[in-house]
């Protein structure tokens, strides 16, 4: 069944708002998302009425927070299809949960001369961790390269992960818009006896995702990309694995027992919680992932192989040779996310035009170096789709575009 | 929302058409490569400096339209000054972009700025102003270098 579009974007509040008589045309999901209705009652909700510590007090109170914290990680497993709700930890965002295990797994299973495998799709999270591990103990990084329209070149891919102790790759890029074959990937890593990292930050808000299915080792992704609050993320990571890997960081409740002269670590998954964690962002997190459930992955992933569909086709039709749209153009192997080069116009001054419109699109190299330079752009625009937008921003989108070439006379 | 007609001045959009000052300058001419690391933005300035006074001034990278602008006018308002002009410049345009005090008793208050007026519509739009504002942070760069 098609998505009540309609029906959704009134679950958002801020979609109704106006600058300057102008609705918000928001294509900046892939950034960061919007927040429904469900996410800001659940927070206000835990924090008028059932906001307490966790994990450390007695009375009833407390109890209940910890119940609505842990249900947020009972939420997360469901959603991922991960074995046991103890393997996933909760992080700040998609960044710490990958720090966490080049850090901890990787400081306790590498060493001078070993190689990690990257592609060259990675956003900075899943490249500048393993660049600091490389400085710090001498590990070789190797990198799988990409084929014209913005896919693995997986040719090359045994003889890089030949020796390999991890690879590590995105699921879906924030740039190109690429869907890997992750499956594919986690076997090629196996046979090859390495670990496979899967980068979920882009990929899990707006898919069916199956840790399982997948045969993964770890997977870190971010709940502010998919309807949740900023502050909170998760590394999933197999119980054998993560029991075998030295904490992260270290404070309150991630021990068993401190003395003067050492400590002893708690149990998953407090071992990699130190701290006070964040509670209300974990209800957030959890009503998020209740939200989106009740809508259904499989829809909105259907939804958005539609629009992105009209976006290639409008987009392509409209301005021909205008406009070079990174990424491949089957929809099957991409999400709605797209980096574009239009008419010559620098990035930061389309963004500006169409801001007028208030039409919300990123203008940078959206943390993604190294495939911005392969892509031969300091910076590229980058328009992305999430459940609540529909074909008509398509439209509004371009029209604003075919606008700002006034402006700059090309 | 002030419009973009504020931002995008004629003026502007002339140098970014045709920059000036395009190119580079073999050593000794100091030279200084400046980032914005929002949006990848580059500016590179050669600097010569004689006799102190600025006596060629090329100007290289790529980026928006403010930001290639605003060093095309740089380049052009530098050219033949002092350093202590230059330096007066410096802390006069970065004053209409507020981000340094200039109060009436500033004897920079008294220089002239020219073309450079035309990015005075860059304040209503504080995102840009980074982008308006790089080249002449790699100038002061590139000045430091030169050792004036
Ligand atoms: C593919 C990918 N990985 C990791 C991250 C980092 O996410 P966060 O900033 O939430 O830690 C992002 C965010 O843009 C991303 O797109």
């Amino acid at each position: 069944m098609a998505l009540d579009v309609a029906a959704i974007r009134a679950e958002f509040p801020i979609l109704a708002r106006e600058i300057d008589g102008h609705p918000l045309v928001y294509l900046d999901s892939a950034n960061t998302s919007q927040k429904p209705r469900a996410v800001i009652d659940a927070m206000v909700r835990c924090m008028e009425h059932s906001y307490a510590p966790i994990n450390r007090s007695a009375y009833r109170l407390a109890a209940e927070a910890t119940d609505a914290y842990e249900a947020a990680r009972t939420a997360a497993k469901r959603f991922v299809n991960a074995p046991k709700a103890h393997e996933l930890v909760f992080t700040k965002n998609a960044t710490e949960a990958l720090n966490l295990v080049a850090t901890s797994w990787g400081r306790a299973n590498l060493h001078r001369g070993d190689v990690v495998v990257l592609t060259q799709m990675e956003h900075h999270a899943n490249i500048v961790p393993w660049h600091m591990l490389a400085t710090e103990i001498g590990i070789e990084l190797r990198w799988v390269p990409l084929t014209p329209d913005g896919q693995l070149d997986l040719a090359s891919l045994p003889a890089l992960l030949d020796g390999a102790k991890a690879f590590s790759f995105t699921a879906m890029s924030n740039v190109l818009g690429t869907i890997t074959p992750v499956a594919e990937l986690c076997r090629a890593a196996h046979d090859a006896g390495a670990i496979a990292i899967v980068d979920g930050c882009q990929y899990v808000p707006h898919n069916v995702t199956d840790v399982q299915a997948w045969d993964a080792d770890f997977l870190a992704f971010s709940s502010h990309k998919l309807c949740g609050p900023s502050g909170i993320g998760v590394l999933w990571g197999r119980e054998a694995l993560l029991d075998a890997m030295p904490p992260f960081l270290g404070g309150g409740n991630m021990i068993a027992d401190v003395r003067l002269d050492g400590f002893t670590t708690a149990e998953l998954p407090a071992k990699f919680e130190a701290g006070t964690p964040p509670i209300i962002e974990a209800v957030g997190f959890g009503a998020a992932i209740e939200f989106l459930e009740g809508i259904g992955m499989t829809e909105i992933r259907r939804h958005e192989m539609q629009v992105a569909e009209y976006a290639l086709r409008t987009l392509t039709e409209r301005f021909g040779d205008d406009i070079t749209i990174h990424g491949p153009t089957n929809v099957e192997q991409r999400g709605a996310t797209f980096s574009f080069a239009f008419r010559g116009i620098h990035p930061h001054d389309l963004s500006q035009v169409l801001d007028q419109r208030n039409v919300c699109v990123r203008a940078g190299h959206h943390c993604a170096k190294p495939l911005m330079r392969i892509l031969g752009a300091a910076a590229t625009a980058r328009a992305s789709f999430y459940l609540y937008n529909d074909e008509s921003e398509v439209d509004v989108l371009a029209d604003t575009l075919d606008g700002a070439s006034d402006i700059f006379g090309f | 929302m002030p419009g973009l007609e504020d931002l995008y001045r004629e003026i502007i959009l002339d140098h970014y058409r045709s920059p000036r000052n395009r190119g580079e300058l073999p050593p000794p001419a100091a030279h200084a490569v400046g980032h914005n690391p929002l949006c990848g933005d580059e500016i590179e300035v050669y600097l010569d400096v004689q006799d102190g006074v600025v006596h060629d001034i090329k100007v290289g990278g790529q980026g928006c339209s403010i930001s290639q602008s605003s060093a095309s006018m740089m380049s052009q308002a530098v050219k033949g000054k002092t350093i202590d002009e230059v330096r007066a410049l410096v802390h006069r345009f970065k004053s209409m972009m507020s981000i340094e005090e200039l109060d009436d008793a500033d004897p920079s208050v008294e220089v002239k700025l020219g073309d450079l007026e035309a990015l005075q519509g860059v304040v209503k739009f504080p995102v840009r102003i980074k982008c308006a504002v790089l080249s002449w942070n790699t100038l002061t760069e590139a000045l430091e270098q030169a050792g004036a």
